[in-house]
């Protein structure tokens, strides 16, 4: 897939290459980008002002993650989006660097008759043996011990998960493993795994279907599901030992504390040491090559996310993400002197 | 006039050349797929080689891939789906050819052929959200006492009853090829020369004596196409199966009503999440495994009607 650029901005863009300006100011008026679906509805809200703001068309594509990856890495995009950050290794040999665009949560959410929205408390260790089938019914002594106001059930709880690949699944998976052993060791963390139990809904709608439909269950979805469909999220024991619900200031409190500059930007945010902390929560990524072949194209997707961490704030909160704190945004915004043209020189300078 | 008549046949060349390329063209995609198959999930194949037909196993973290799961719930579903739509396709055609009045016969059968153009996305969402709720409440619970006491095969009917399951994607299968099947059956049995039917009838037979030594013997070929054309289509079917089958890539018992997964929904789930190397050759190699048993059934199929073309 070609992006088209017309002849007088291949070679203004030429020129700049050649003459080493920095020329280039509205070099391409198409971007085109694939893959996480997570942050899809942001990227679009985003698009559609960038449009209307500059004239300049991004044209992103929801394929999943791991279809994003693979077409940033055969280069038939300009810029990638993955919710599962890579390792640094395998940034180094694919050539590839990434950022951090918005922050998220994942929440689990019940169905169980008088528990209301945030009523519900739960430890990691808990859901881990809930989806590991070791904790079977709801009024189960770890669960009640955790509830001592609410009157649990004695029915089977009804475990419902993604399943469909996702990075919502990434997410969750990779906070069971933090906190259970046994998780870690006999499941493991990833975009899908190998469900001890439980019954797969297709996509975040899919989980809450089965959520509405089925009495004494749980699920996890993204927040925004959660709070549109109203469903009872519960509260979760964070690394600090307080039970927080989730809202922006808890995602927010999770990602004050981290080391971003550890893995490339690849920091995940589940577990997080912050005392207001909500555990489940994490970043979604933004991937491109660290090489350019077309420069202007790389400047054109780097100007578009500058505009965005600047102008795009807001709708990420209409939308229920939360945006990154300002020093990570310089951050960032100065790594991207490491994305250069072939002659080596950073095909975008900023302001 | 000799130009004419030339001019008339190198025409006839050139359309005997234009339709022999498209017909190789066929043959060249055909073969292409499978090459591009069997190359793309060669890391897979070489890693598991036939054990990936008898594992069990699904996990992507450790990058241990088994399709047995997904085997069984794709011939389990599909095999479901033909005990209940050929019974239910044959008795639809006979009524419409011969018992039917003719002033219904138009409308019955404009109906059935509707029913086949419904997307499939739209059969997923019904079955998830109307057919699942009311099959787990009351269906499955009497299945469970009467089908399930049986013995051998009263283990196929116990478990979780939630409306999700093996059992609840092969009836919602058998919903959606009921109208391939009998819309096939009936045009074929309309093809019964009336000469045949009305000799039989003459002789004194009944409508059912008609149906099973005339009608029948006479379109089997015809019956046995459809019936596979409708089997084809329950093994490929993907949304309507992934929205009702549960998608579990764990493998509890062989009870029906456990959640399950198929080849085409597996793909179809996780293909776009799938990271590059070994969890994608895995995901081809089911895709080629589906077109293996598309292929062998096929196959089979063929074999049958020249054995019934022998006797």
């Amino acid at each position: 897939m070609k992006t088209p650029v017309s002849h007088l901005l291949r070679a203004a863009a030429l020129t700049a290459v050649l003459g080493g300006t920095a020329l280039f100011v509205h070099a391409a008026n198409e971007v085109t980008g694939a893959g996480a679906s997570f942050p899809a509805p942001l990227y679009g809200k985003w698009a559609d002002s960038y449009h209307k703001a500059t004239g300049v068309k991004v044209n992103y594509q929801s394929i999943g993650s791991g279809a994003g990856i693979k077409q940033i890495t055969a280069r038939t995009v300009d810029f990638g989006a993955t919710d599962m950050p890579l390792r640094p290794e395998v940034l180094a040999r694919d050539g590839l660097v990434q950022f951090p665009t918005v922050i998220g949560g994942v929440v689990p959410v019940v169905n169980v008759q008088g528990v209301a929205p945030g009523q519900m408390r739960l430890t990691g260790p808990v859901l881990a043996d809930i989806y590991l089938a070791k904790i079977t019914k709801w009024n189960d002594k770890a669960i009640a011990d955790l509830n001592p106001g609410l009157s649990l059930p004695n029915a089977d709880i009804a475990v419902v998960r993604r399943a469909d690949g996702s990075g919502t699944t990434f997410l969750f998976t990779n906070y069971l493993s933090k906190v259970s052993e046994e998780w870690r060791t006999r499941v493991g963390e990833g975009t899908a795994v190998q469900w001890p139990t439980g019954l797969g809904g297709k996509g975040n709608e899919g989980v809450s279907a089965f959520l509405q439909r089925i009495p004494n269950s749980i699920g996890y979805v993204e927040y925004i599901y959660a709070k549109q469909n109203k469903q009872s999220h519960t509260l979760l024991r964070n690394a600090a030992g307080n039970f927080v619900a989730p809202d922006d200031t808890s995602f927010k409190a999770a990602s004050a504390d981290a080391d971003w500059g550890r893995a490339a930007f690849g920091e995940i945010l589940t577990n997080q040491a912050g005392k207001d902390a909500w555990p489940i929560t994490g970043a979604t990524f933004i991937l491109m090559h660290r090489l350019q072949d077309k420069p202007a194209q790389g400047a054109a997707a780097l100007r578009f996310f500058e505009w965005a961490y600047q102008n795009g704030d807001r709708t990420a909160q209409e939308l229920e993400y939360v945006p990154l704190p300002d020093s990570l945004v310089r951050k960032i915004q100065a790594s991207w002197a490491d994305i250069k043209d072939g002659a080596g020189r950073p095909v975008f300078s900023g302001k | 006039m000799k130009s004419s008549i030339e001019k008339a046949r190198t025409g006839d060349l050139i359309f005997l050349n234009l339709t022999r390329t498209f017909a190789a063209f066929t043959l060249l995609v055909l073969f292409a797929i499978v090459v591009s198959l069997v190359w793309s999930a060669m890391p897979s194949i070489r890693e598991f080689g036939f054990g990936f037909l008898t594992s069990s196993e699904w996990n992507p973290p450790a990058e241990r891939f088994g399709a047995l799961v997904p085997i069984y719930g794709t011939l389990a579903t599909s095999i479901i789906a033909l005990i209940i739509a050929v019974p239910i396709s044959f008795g639809i055609a006979i009524f419409l050819t011969e018992l039917s009045p003719v002033w219904l016969r138009r409308p019955l059968g404009t109906a059935i052929e509707l029913l086949a153009g419904i997307p499939s996305i739209v059969y997923g969402m019904w079955g998830l959200l109307v057919f699942a709720p009311l099959f787990g409440e009351y269906a499955q619970p009497w299945i469970a006492k009467t089908l399930g006491q049986i013995p051998l095969i009263g283990n196929l009917f116990t478990g979780p009853m939630l409306g999700i399951g093996v059992l609840a994607a092969g009836i919602i299968l058998a919903i959606m090829i009921i109208p391939f099947i009998a819309s096939i059956m009936r045009d074929v049995f309309e093809l019964t020369p009336a000469m045949l039917k009305e000799s039989c009838y003459g002789i004194g037979g009944t409508t059912w004596e008609v149906v099973w030594r005339v009608v029948l013997p006479y379109t089997r070929v015809g019956v046995i196409g459809g019936i596979m054309l409708g089997l084809g289509r329950a093994l490929g079917e993907t949304m309507a199966v992934t929205f009702i089958i549960g998608n579990a890539s764990i493998f509890i018992n062989y009870s029906l009503f456990q959640p399950g997964n198929s080849i085409t929904s597996a793909l179809a789930n996780e293909f776009a999440e799938a990271t590059p190397g070994l969890y994608t050759a895995a995901l081809i190699e089911l895709g080629l495994l589906l077109f293996l048993i598309t292929v062998v059934v096929l196959s089979l199929s063929r074999l049958l009607l020249h054995s019934l073309d022998k006797r």
